[in-house]
């Protein structure tokens, strides 16, 4: 993975040691409340219900294992002794105090890491596919270019005061993990018939009150390009977007009103203009930065394990496991392993100090010493030997991080809600909780299959709602809190918006709903028909119907 | 309002003629973009040097001919949060060739001055008792820079490269 050299660690204590200066004028009263707040949004300091969040961002959702042992001591020394993991890719702590942020910044800084701009009117944290540089099926390793547009976008004069935050994703596979066409810009890195790379620009998707899947405004732009036409679209945007209504300032409402033909021509006229000056890529760039994610020093070993195959067939729990949690590798003998945060009754994406640590020994043990965070609030180690697999399960297993839900309905994503969430209007995490019990059999999760269930606590959408087969939204109806129900979402390279299907229900209505949909969802589907085949086969209507009766 | 200029406190030279306000009989003048568009001769008759005062909703593209009779350039930031003006001032130095004063007015504080002052602003009013330390405080946070600006700050990746 990518190494800070002089000028970043530079950069990340530099902003270390200016937010202490800031703190003190705050606590000082030289800075008011007004102006230190977009301050302390650009360091990852939100102020919550209770108390401050602070959100450390996981560049493209990569850890090594000294971080990972760095933010189980913060959560131990300075939280509650657990962080969450978030649908950016990040890692969050819900119980921070405004004077020990100066020192917890200094010791993020002292293992390259940080939290600026994982909040506020700026670049968020970019976002990949969690598999990157490991699946089967991919075309090219996007990290390359997310470490270079994280440099770009770090503290950009320009772009540090847009109308809205702005969020970016990179993925280059053709099965999209990273969610691109739900991103202000999302990128997709193919090739052209020529076999040169490049990317398929997206512009204007996003979640939240006004969902929009992302409309693609470039077929094909050659990567040297990347960052000038980002400054270009950023640039349209920064001028252009609305600033009358922070409903409205995204700038998928732009690329909406003025529609995606114009907003395109505005953006190529922009880029004509910088294309050839200093942001374009020399190829030498791209080679020194892509050094740095070379494959670890691979074993060759035969694609089949015969003790992995044997260990399955002992052992009915680690068979669960290894069916549901793994994914197919590039390399010949090795396995990419799901390690699923979200437990039967647990709030999903949170992860204790001591789980951080033992995780962190496992991939020094297994994985090279790195490991990744997925937009689904759990964990990947990318380069696990099949050879291994079963020993790891046993640790796994140990640290209560060994749950075999992926992509089945117990692995829902879930936002913080009225638990912690100054903008939230019910619960979520509770919901969850009693959504993940009521599937707890991992027969019947398996049978029910590919799935995916995604809630928010308010229509900000935070949980991703809108683009889960199943979503679910916290509504406040009169102080009652009630949850509408969707339907049809996908966040992969089909994606879709879910549609609501009728009037909220009561938290316990909304669990009993849920498991309506999905008996007549298995009744109606044809043969291995994934839950969201079926509804696009048969609408909205058998599922409205059994819910709020048929018409008359 | 304090003036800010190459590290120093400067005496404002212009004065503001808001709207249709009359002119002065004589020096410098900072008017709005529709005075400057109504009474562009007059202006340059008078023989003094000539400021043009942009809101945040004006973008330089309005006056990019004009540029060549404009000794100043205010750019508004009616709230600090409103970034438009870091585009404007980008514009004006890098796509139009702009060499003369390019003024922040409005929100100015300390900790957007080093945004500013990369992205083209050379001369601050801000409203703050103490100008001159303050400039001192933002130069001295930051000394890294990933963005290529017309500021001409070395780049990380320009360094890395040396």
């Amino acid at each position: 993975m990518y190494e800070y050299d002089e000028f970043d660690a530079d950069f990340v204590n530099q902003r270390a040691l200016q937010f202490g200066r800031q703190v003190e004028s705050r606590l000082s009263g030289k800075l008011s409340e007004d102006q230190f707040r977009p301050i302390r949004l650009m360091n990852g300091l939100y102020l919550q219900l209770h108390a401050y969040m602070l959100r450390v961002n996981v560049p493209y959702g990569c850890l090594n294992s000294a971080q990972m042992r760095k933010l189980a001591h913060i959560a131990r020394v300075y939280d509650k002794d657990y962080g969450h993991l978030t649908t950016r890719q990040n890692m969050q702590f819900n119980w921070i105090k405004l004077s020990d942020m100066p020192e917890i910044l200094l010791e993020l800084a002292s293992v390259e890491m940080h939290g600026i701009q994982s909040s506020g009117n700026c670049i968020r944290n970019i976002t990949a596919d969690e598999y990157a540089g490991v699946a089967a099926e991919e075309i090219e390793d996007p990290r390359v270019y997310c470490e270079l547009l994280r440099q770009w976008s770090s503290l950009h004069p320009e772009f540090s005061f847009l109308p809205r935050k702005f969020k970016i994703a990179v993925t280059g596979s053709e099965k999209d993990r990273a969610v691109v066409k739900a991103h202000d810009i999302g990128l997709r890195l193919h090739r052209n018939e020529n076999g040169e790379e490049g990317f398929e620009v997206f512009v204007g998707g996003g979640l939240g009150r006004t969902p929009f899947i992302g409309k693609s405004i470039r077929a094909f732009l050659p990567t040297e390009h990347v960052l000038s036409y980002c400054e270009a679209i950023l640039r349209v945007y920064n001028q252009l977007g609305r600033r009358d209504n922070k409903y409205k300032a995204r700038i998928k409402i732009l690329v909406h009103e003025m529609g995606s033909e114009a907003f395109s021509e505005l953006v190529e006229k922009e880029w004509a203009e910088i294309k050839q000056g200093a942001l374009a890529l020399p190829q030498a760039e791209i080679e020194r930065v892509r050094e740095f994610f070379a494959p670890p020093a691979y074993e060759a070993l035969p694609e089949e394990d015969p003790d992995f195959e044997a260990q399955r067939k002992a052992e009915p729990g680690f068979a669960l496991w290894a069916r549901q949690q793994l994914a197919a590798h590039k390399r010949a003998g090795y396995a990419i392993v799901n390690v699923s945060c979200s437990p039967v009754g647990k709030p999903p994406g949170d992860i204790s100090s001591a789980q951080m640590e033992g995780f962190a020994d496992l991939a020094d043990t297994y994985n090279f010493g790195e490991m990744r965070v997925t937009h689904n609030q759990n964990l990947v180690l990318t380069d696990v030997r099949k050879r291994d697999l079963f020993d790891l399960w046993k640790k796994l297993v140990a640290l209560g991080l060994a749950t075999a839900n992926h992509g089945l309905i117990g692995d829902t994503i879930c936002c913080p809600g009225l638990d912690y969430c100054a903008l939230a209007t019910a619960r979520s995490i509770p919901l969850a909780e009693k959504i993940s019990e009521r599937f707890a059999d991992p027969e019947r999760q398996a049978e029910i299959g590919e799935i995916y269930l995604n809630m928010s606590g308010c229509i900000n959408a935070c949980g991703h709602h809108h683009v889960g087969n199943i979503g679910i939204v916290g509504v406040d109806k009169k102080n009652t809190e009630l949850y509408q129900l969707m339907l049809g979402g996908s966040a992969e390279e089909d994606a879709s918006l879910g549609k609501i299907l009728g009037p909220g229900f009561d938290e316990d209505g909304i669990v009993d709903a849920v498991e309506t949909v999905i008996n007549i969802y298995i009744d109606m589907r044809e043969p291995n028909e994934k839950f969201i085949e079926t509804y696009r086969r048969l609408g909205p209507e058998p599922f409205k119907d059994r819910l709020y009766g048929a018409p008359a | 309002m304090p003036l800010l200029k190459n590290e120093a406190i400067i005496k404002e030279l212009y004065t503001r003629v808001e709207g249709e306000d009359t002119l002065p009989d004589r020096g410098a003048v900072l008017v709005d973009l529709a005075r400057w568009q109504a009474d562009r001769s007059a202006l340059i008759a008078r023989g003094s040097e000539i400021g043009v005062r942009l809101t945040s909703a004006e973008a330089p593209e309005a006056i990019a001919d004009d540029l060549s009779q404009l000794s100043l350039v205010a750019l508004e930031f009616p709230a600090f949060t409103d970034g438009r003006a870091y585009s404007y001032a980008r514009l004006l130095r890098e796509r139009y060739g702009f060499q003369g004063e390019v003024r922040a007015v409005g929100d100015v504080l300390l900790e957007q001055l080093h945004f500013m002052h990369r992205s083209g602003f050379d001369c601050f009013e801000f409203s703050s008792d103490q100008p001159e330390e303050d400039w001192i405080i933002a130069q001295a946070d930051m000394k890294v820079w990933y963005q290529p600006t017309g500021d001409k700050r070395p780049t990380a990746t320009q360094l890395r490269r040396r």
